[in-house]
């Protein structure tokens, strides 16, 4: 693989085995800053585990990755240090359900960047701001809709200001209705030049926003290209029969 | 109680977030001290303890016994509550780059304490009543205290009332200042309301 200095991450040659099932195999590619790249793929191919080895919450058996120049898989490199500039968005949205949402947002501000408690609820709120939710601070994770719920998630990552964003399906666990408002806020944060990797299956979204897509199955890389070679003349036949698949359930591509 | 509530939290992340060794050790512990009598252990910790050359008083080796005794119970009530956190609290916590200590300091535990409290006033409940134990090391607790009331007296009814009623008091206002507690730091949205269902 060629050595592309402005990669913001570079994933080399990730392995990972459970036992005796090859979850990921021999997985390469690369996401430029700025750009936004959507990771699609029938379920148990090993999308979420990919993800979780970006950031080191799961230890790939083998390769490398390099966020900003800098190889993250070496043990020198401390990773509660390195995590802080990859936010991650998840499935079912894990916010700290004994906090309310500007807590939420702040506590990694507080207790890992260490940072002055006025100061922190004030990035917080800016935060909030962002997503849409400074109306909704003092609500608690249970009395917020699942939409309102994960936008908070993404303040949280957001917050602790992160040079690369992970989501890991982040609409899939949402009331459809409910799916438009996150897509949103994701859709600005590329916008504002937010380096992006997402699993997805909300093809409108990628279409729309994404430079490229990455079609992962049993753990290899099938495909990747843009959204327009991929949806207009996928090379690969599996390619063709997951989107048209896709396509059936959640509609036509690109409506959005 | 408080010693049992320090040993007993220490335990039981011990027992999900310890090494090997340390999940070994304190499941051992555990085992041992939820196993042998509170009225045996009594014995034990005070016999054997001045065997060993140790000599504390028997009001010391008697807290020593229960204290130890209730961290047992207590490390699974508390075991029990952590490991009905969801993972995804955890993940969540270590993604915004929180060390796994501070993600238990502050995600895990504010959360699995509020889930211990009414096993914990349960916990409270016995041990206020299990002092009376201590009656047979010779520490001068509740119940011997009335004997020597009684002898003095020959009053034994009144005398045991009495001490029936202190227990009650001790273990009513005890559980009535956890049931506050649990009602102050309930989450909001999280538990199911007073009437609603």
């Amino acid at each position: 693989m060629s050595v592309d200095q402005s990669a913001m991450l570079r994933v080399e040659n990730i392995h990972k085995n459970y036992g005796k099932e090859k979850v990921l195999e021999d997985i390469s590619f690369e996401v430029k800053g700025g750009e936004t790249k959507v990771i699609i793929g029938p379920s148990g191919t090993g999308k979420s585990t990919l993800l979780r080895c970006i950031n080191q919450l799961t230890t790939p058996d083998s390769g490398r990755v390099w966020l900003d120049g800098i190889d993250i898989t070496n043990s020198v490199a401390d990773i509660n240090q390195v995590r802080q500039s990859i936010g991650m968005v998840f499935q079912d949205f894990n916010l700290f359900s004994h906090l309310s949402a500007l807590d939420n947002v702040r506590l990694g501000l507080v207790k890992v960047k260490k940072m002055d408690k006025r100061e922190a609820s004030q990035e917080a709120m800016r935060q909030l701001i962002r997503v849409g939710l400074e109306d909704k601070a003092a609500s608690y994770p249970a009395e917020l809709s699942g939409g309102q719920q994960q936008r908070v998630s993404i303040a949280r990552a957001l917050a602790m200001g992160p040079k690369l964003m992970l989501f890991d399906e982040p609409t899939s666990a949402l009331d459809p209705e409910l799916i438009g408002e996150v897509l949103g806020v994701m859709k600005d944060l590329a916008e504002s030049g937010m380096t992006m990797l997402v699993v997805s299956h909300e093809l409108g979204f990628a279409r729309s926003i994404c430079d490229e897509i990455i079609f992962i199955e049993k753990g290899v890389i099938v495909e990747q290209g843009s959204p327009e070679v991929l949806f207009g003349n996928p090379r690969h036949q599996r390619t063709r029969e997951f989107l048209s698949k896709i396509n059936e359930l959640y509609g036509e591509t690109g409506k959005k | 109680m408080a010693l049992g509530l320090v040993v007993g939290i220490l335990l039981a992340l011990g027992q999900v977030y310890g090494r090997r060794g340390v999940v070994i050790f304190s499941s051992i512990y555990e085992q041992i001290f939820r196993s042998i009598p509170a009225l045996v252990l009594l014995f034990l910790f005070f016999f054997g303890l001045s065997l060993l050359g140790v000599n504390i008083s028997a009001f010391f080796s008697a807290i020593l016994a229960l204290g130890l005794r209730s961290s047992a119970y207590q490390s699974q009530i508390f075991r029990g509550a952590i490991q009905s956190i969801r993972e995804g609290q955890m993940v969540a916590a270590r993604s915004v780059g929180m060390s796994k200590f501070q993600a238990i300091r502050h995600v895990i535990l504010p959360q699995a304490l509020r889930l211990s409290i009414p096993a914990w006033s349960n916990e409270y409940s016995i041990v206020v009543k299990d002092t009376s134990l201590a009656y047979a090391v010779g520490v001068i607790e509740l119940v011997r205290e009335g004997r020597y009331i009684i002898v003095r007296t020959f009053e034994p009814m009144i005398i045991y009332i009495t001490i029936a009623l202190i227990y009650l008091v001790l273990t009513y206002t005890g559980n009535k200042l956890l049931g506050y507690l649990e009602e102050k730091s309930r989450i909001p949205g999280f538990a199911t309301e007073h009437g609603e269902r």
